[in-house]
């Protein structure tokens, strides 16, 4: 079963970081992405720049509608991603809670809707 | 054993309801499918039994005729769904009809799993393990009955998509996760009694539901401290719960009335818990039952006790509940002063709408002389049930003292 787990976070909590915080947050997120793929879990993951450069775009009722900035303008973020693929969510709730986000943050399992085949 | 085949039906019902849900849901996980098989299956079986009489092994037959529905459904072309016939054949095909698994441990913990809203897991056992429909479990929990069924959709749909696994946890997550499970059947317990002093004898509430939840638990897990715990502590209840048209509270209650083979059930699974010397909530408040219940050699209420056993509590699990119960006691043990000086020391703003906290105010400040305080008490623990009984006692207990100063 394939779960995505969602990053988010409050901005404000992480400011412009500075090397040496850019460098134990990698470090930190490194070892967790070693530990997944040692597992045998991992899938993918990326890390999202701060909602500032996000750009939003829906074609509803086939109008093309660009914003500058992100789709929700909320405290909590969407600041990364991880997708594993795990037996079940006893055991996508245990990678969960080792993720380093949910330690600045909360972290949204989903597990994934996409047929079989098509993964 | 009735020999009434819609007698029967219903017997089989009770008994095997759950334990026939866990086995066709575990493999797919999920449970509206193997609710609707389920159905099916009784509805076929109060069809035919009358004519061609009573099957040999009722669970076998039910099992055989809900997992063809199943298998049916699946091949439906119709059926949309996650899980393909390959996924459940086998499940299909190796369980034994006559040697039926008892999954319904799994089940519980599927109920009481931490990714389930805390509010549906009650609900959800009492639909899954004792197949009671979301109506009947609406009104005890005073809900609409469409939003009860709702959310009870709503719950299983997460089950099933979310791949919530059928497993007993294993060790080092068993406390946390046990927790949830005895919670959940403390919640169908308490939800019409919210004093544990007061007396169980409305046949309204899901008490007995509880009841049986607790003592299935106690067969599936016989040396858990706290399964023991809570199972005592609704075994004490029911020996009290009297089919009575007054609500007589537990003090003068007449321990002759009591349920005697309950009580001792009740005494001896609170020793068997005390065996293991792992203290627990629910082994208080049922050691505090026991007290109670000593009444019935004694005759008499040790109180000091109780109010001992109530500052355990606190201690573990500190609820405002177990305050006001614990105000009552010492009214009791050491006078209604006393009494009241302990209701005195909980935030008034927490116990505004708490109609037990109510209740004890006014029946001790009636019991120190002040009446008019107390006929102001009264008023407002009058207004704050909905249990047609207690009212009907608290309008006498009023009645006392309306025309004195």
């Amino acid at each position: 079963m394939r779960y995505t787990f969602l990053l988010y976070s409050d901005q404000k909590n992480t400011p412009d970081q500075t090397p040496e915080q850019m460098q134990k947050s990698l470090k930190t997120f490194g070892a967790y992405i070693g530990a997944l793929k040692e597992a045998g879990v991992f899938v993918d993951t990326d890390w999202l720049q701060p909602t500032e450069t996000a750009t939003t775009i829906s074609m509803v009722g086939g109008k093309k509608r660009v914003q500058d900035g992100p789709f929700a303008d909320t405290k909590e973020q969407l600041g990364g991603y991880f997708v594993v693929e795990v037996t079940d969510l006893d055991a996508a709730l245990a990678w969960a809670e080792k993720c380093p986000g949910a330690y600045y943050g909360n972290v949204e399992v989903r597990p994934s809707a996409m047929p079989e085949g098509q993964k | 054993m009735s020999q009434n085949p819609k007698a029967r039906a219903a017997e089989v019902a009770r008994v095997s309801y759950g334990k026939l849900l866990a086995v066709l849901a575990k493999q797919t996980r999920d449970i509206a499918l193997a609710e609707d098989a389920l159905a099916e299956a009784f509805t076929r079986a109060l069809e035919t039994w009358p004519h061609e009489g009573t099957p040999e092994k009722p669970e076998a037959w039910l099992l055989t005729t809900a997992r063809n529905k199943m298998r049916d459904q699946f091949k439906s072309a119709a059926h949309q769904t996650s899980v393909s016939l390959d996924d459940i054949e086998p499940v299909m095909n190796d369980l034994d009809p006559h040697n039926i698994p008892d999954e319904r441990l799994q089940l519980l913990f599927v109920c009481a799993h931490p990714a389930i809203d805390e509010n549906i897991r009650t609900p959800l056992m009492l639909q899954t393990v004792l197949g009671l429909e979301a109506a009947q479990i609406a009104s005890a929990f005073l809900v609409p009955s469409t939003a009860m069924a709702q959310r009870l959709v709503r719950a299983k749909k997460k089950i099933k998509a979310a791949h919530i696994p059928f497993i007993v946890p294993e060790k080092s997550q068993m406390s946390a996760r046990l927790e949830a499970v005895l919670e959940a059947i403390y919640g169908a317990f308490s939800i019409e009694i919210n004093d544990t002093d007061s007396n169980p004898n409305d046949n309204e509430d899901l008490g007995l539901e509880a009841l049986y939840l607790a003592d299935l638990l106690v067969e599936l897990l016989p040396n858990e401290a706290e399964v023991l715990g809570l199972a005592a502590l609704l075994n004490y209840a029911a020996s009290r719960r009297i089919n009575s048209e007054h609500f007589t509270p537990l003090k003068e209650q007449n321990p002759a009335t009591w349920n005697t083979p309950r009580a001792e059930r009740a005494d001896n699974l609170l020793a068997r818990a005390k065996e293991h010397n792992k203290l627990g909530r629910f082994q208080i408040e049922a050691a505090i039952q026991s007290v109670h219940s000593q009444r019935r050699f004694s005759g008499t209420t040790d109180w000091v006790a109780i109010v001992q056993l109530y500052e355990g509590l606190l201690h573990l699990a500190p609820t405002i509940g177990a305050v006001v119960a614990q105000a009552s006691a010492i009214g009791e043990a050491h006078n209604a002063k006393a009494g009241l000086a302990r209701l005195g020391q909980i935030d008034p703003k927490t116990i505004e709408n708490h109609q037990t906290a109510w209740a004890t105010r006014a029946h001790l400040l009636a019991e120190a002389g002040d009446n008019k305080n107390a006929r102001t008490a009264f008023d407002k623990a009058i207004s704050l049930t909905s249990n047609t009984k207690v009212r009907a006692y608290l309008e006498a207990r009023l009645a006392l003292i309306q025309t004195s100063n």
